[in-house]
């Protein structure tokens, strides 16, 4: 009987170790889970927590812990995983053990931070993964020696294959029946300086380890060109030119498929609904709505997979370290990259991620532009204007389409680059900026948890549609539908709430129609898009799609200013409740509202005015 | 000498660390630099050698100037 009530317990499990060792990539293995897996430092950001079984049915509660060298907790996301071990989180008991994973290739450098594990007064196991790479490196580990010197058990591992997880799932079956009945041996405290410990992990490494001179790593080779101050960064600016030029060119097809769709949707609509409110409101208000917003998907999904792939296969930490000239310049850090980077999909995890930056100023000045990274649901806005008033023609061999939208990115980051050089030198003076990280080896990306991590982009783009646009879109549908006796979209309620911000934007070049679609976009900045087609969808007789409605009814400086105007797009209520969340308070969602706004105004006023001035 | 101070694919190894700033020194010990290890720059940035990345024990690691200037070291065949 007593045996059943242990058996059913479930055991705490903390995975600890350095970045890009391979938690996370065993964390989802096990789990099935959906932490996000990337190979550059600092993308775990908070801890995750997941539930598994073991071959014998033990279950186990996981957590994912962010990567961490030492047991100083430098930064924000290092501090999350140090109390996550010392059970220090608030609402968080304390694990039962820990598993410290460890990149065998890099055993040598990083053998002391187990030493200090052992610390902790917990159950610690060793895991040594990507012992298939090592061994292909030339790098011979003694486990035997090893557990017997560390006196903790050691195990070999290939965390992204089931034969190479079997061996840690049987030693777990067994570690975790003693860890719960309180027989696990507990490891022998080291209580030596940090100085000391590297001495004692080195002799530990010359005994166990041989590593026969290899020649060049593949790593190695490709860093010649990838890390080359010239090539490297015109190689950068290619990557990122090409994803640019892919989202446009490779899209079209998809997008004429789900345009189609939406056509047929609609006349399927008409067909069945009589001629009242009803049909309009699910043709012009939901269908319309939603529909000009998800015949984005396959933009977003060519977006993703390039920011995936660059992430996965230890790409963004080179990045990193050849844009970090630039950085310096401006006075940011060189980590600023990768929260930037992130932010090119969405500013939420890009905010969070700048959790990774040590220094105080540095953090918020990341956060604070962050914002001006061009973000996916910026994207519907550019593809809508652009399509509508940049001819689709070939430049060369580039698209005149991809290009204007390449520019509007580059000038995103340029305001960014001003903004932190601004800040740095007035708001957040002094204090030096650092960079120190380990750029990982390449490696392919796991295709499933690449294939995964896509997947999650794209259901997070439709989930949107469904729980902001949708809702959105019928009550645009309403306040321009009604009161029923109007005559024209100044007379409905919509047109009377835009009326009192149209003089306000009047003199940037914008229409009532721009005016109202821009105040919901405050609940997502797509939303301006499917507010647009709902007003159009009801006011215009001809169903065309409604690029072509905006193509004729704007002029060409009101469409400049209008992508002047979303370049900096001072929207988007979650990302300054999430600047709120991160810093503790209004002071810095309400500046970066602030500075956001004027930016844009004075840019699409002046984006108007001149283009007015050169008769476009 | 200083990390800073070593030229491309010149093999060095690390004689200890400066000592006007302990918490950099346990940045660069946790992240794997330790006395006598060997270490060799392999990449610089495109302007005045900053950043640069230089080979520890397998590992690859990516520093500004001021954050190698903490580490100090000796030509192996000088």
């Amino acid at each position: 009987m007593l045996d059943v009530v242990e058996t059913a317990k479930t055991v705490r499990l903390a995975l600890l170790g350095a970045p890009n060792c391979g938690k996370t990539s065993l964390f989802n293995a096990l789990t099935g889970g959906r932490a996000k897996v990337a190979n550059y430092p600092g993308v775990t950001v908070e801890y995750r927590k997941g539930e598994f079984d073991l071959p014998n049915s033990q279950a186990v509660e996981l957590l994912d812990l962010p990567g961490v060298y030492g047991d100083c907790g430098h930064s924000m996301d290092e501090r999350v995983a140090i109390d996550a071990v010392r059970g220090n989180l608030e609402g968080e008991r304390q694990p039962d053990a820990l598993i410290f994973m460890m990149d065998a290739s890099h055993i040598t450098t990083h053998l002391h931070n187990v030493l200090q594990a052992k610390n902790y007064g917990l159950p610690v196991v060793l895991v040594l993964n990507m012992m298939d790479m090592a061994a292909r490196d030339g790098i011979d580990i003694d486990i035997q020696q090893l557990e017997a010197v560390l006196g903790i058990p050691v195990i070999s591992c290939v965390a992204v294959r089931s034969s190479g997880r079997a061996h840690l799932l049987d030693f777990l079956s067994e570690w975790t029946g003693d860890v719960l009945h309180g027989s696990a041996a507990l490891p022998e405290p080291e209580p030596l300086t940090l100085k000391d410990l590297q001495a004692k992990a080195r002799t530990i490494t010359g005994g166990a380890v041989s590593r026969i001179q290899q020649a060049e790593t593949s790593t190695q080779r490709i860093d010649k060109i990838v890390l080359h101050p010239v090539m490297g960064l015109l190689l950068l600016l290619t990557i990122l030119f090409v994803m640019f030029q892919a989202v446009y060119t490779w899209s079209g097809p998809a997008m004429s498929i789900i345009e189609g769709g939406i056509g047929l949707l609609q006349t399927a609509v008409t067909a069945i609904t009589p001629d009242n409110w009803v049909r309009s409101l699910i043709s012009d208000g939901i269908i319309a709505g939603v529909g000009s917003v998800i015949i984005f998907l396959p933009q977003i999904i060519i977006l993703f997979a390039f920011i995936l792939l660059l992430e996965a296969s230890g790409y963004m930490a080179r990045a990193a370290f050849l844009v970090d000239t630039l950085m310096a310049k401006v006075g940011l850090n060189g980590r600023a990259f990768i929260p930037l980077l992130s932010s090119f999909a969405c500013a939420i995890p890009g905010i969070m991620a700048a959790r990774t930056i040590e220094q105080e100023r540095d953090r918020l000045t990341t956060i604070l532009i962050a914002p001006l990274m061009t973000c996916a649901a910026r994207w519907p806005v550019y593809f809508l204007i652009i399509g509508a008033f940049i001819p689709a023609k070939k430049i060369g061999i580039f698209s005149q389409q991809g290009l204007v939208a390449f520019g509007l990115v580059i000038v995103g980051i340029v305001f960014a680059m001003i903004m932190a050089f601004s800040f740095k030198r007035t708001l957040m003076k002094g204090g030096k900026s650092t960079l120190l990280i380990e750029l990982p080896s390449y490696k392919a990306p796991v295709i499933k948890d690449y294939l995964r991590g896509l997947w999650d982009r794209a259901m997070i783009f439709i989930s949107r549609a469904g729980r902001i646009i949708m809702p959105a879109s019928v009550a645009i549908w309403f306040l321009a539908s009604y009161p029923a006796n109007a005559t024209g979209i100044a007379q409905t309620f919509a047109g009377k709430i835009g009326s009192v911000i149209e003089p306000l934007l009047k003199p940037i070049g914008f229409n009532l129609e721009i005016a109202i679609s821009l105040i919901p976009a405050m609940a997502a900045r797509e939303v301006a898009v499917s507010s647009l087609a709902t007003i159009y969808a009801l006011n215009d007789t001809q169903t065309d799609a409604l690029s072509g409605i905006i193509a004729a009814d704007w002029t060409f400086p009101t469409a400049l200013a209008f992508l002047a105007w979303f370049v900096f797009a001072p929207q988007c209520l979650s990302t300054f409740a999430i600047i709120k969340k991160e810093t503790n308070g209004w002071k810095w969602p309400l500046f970066a509202f602030g500075y956001l706004f004027v930016l844009a105004y004075a840019a699409a006023g002046l984006t108007y005015h001149m283009a007015r001035a050169f008769g476009l | 000498m200083t990390l800073r101070d070593l030229d491309k694919n010149i093999p060095a190894r690390v004689t200890g660390f400066a000592d006007n700033n302990d918490d950099l020194v346990t940045r660069l010990r946790e992240i794997g630099f330790a006395e006598g290890d060997s270490v060799e720059a392999l990449h610089f940035g495109l302007f005045g050698r900053n950043p640069l990345s230089v080979r520890l024990n397998g590992a690859l690691i990516a520093m500004r100037k001021a954050e190698a200037d903490a580490v100090l070291i000796e030509l192996i065949n000088a």
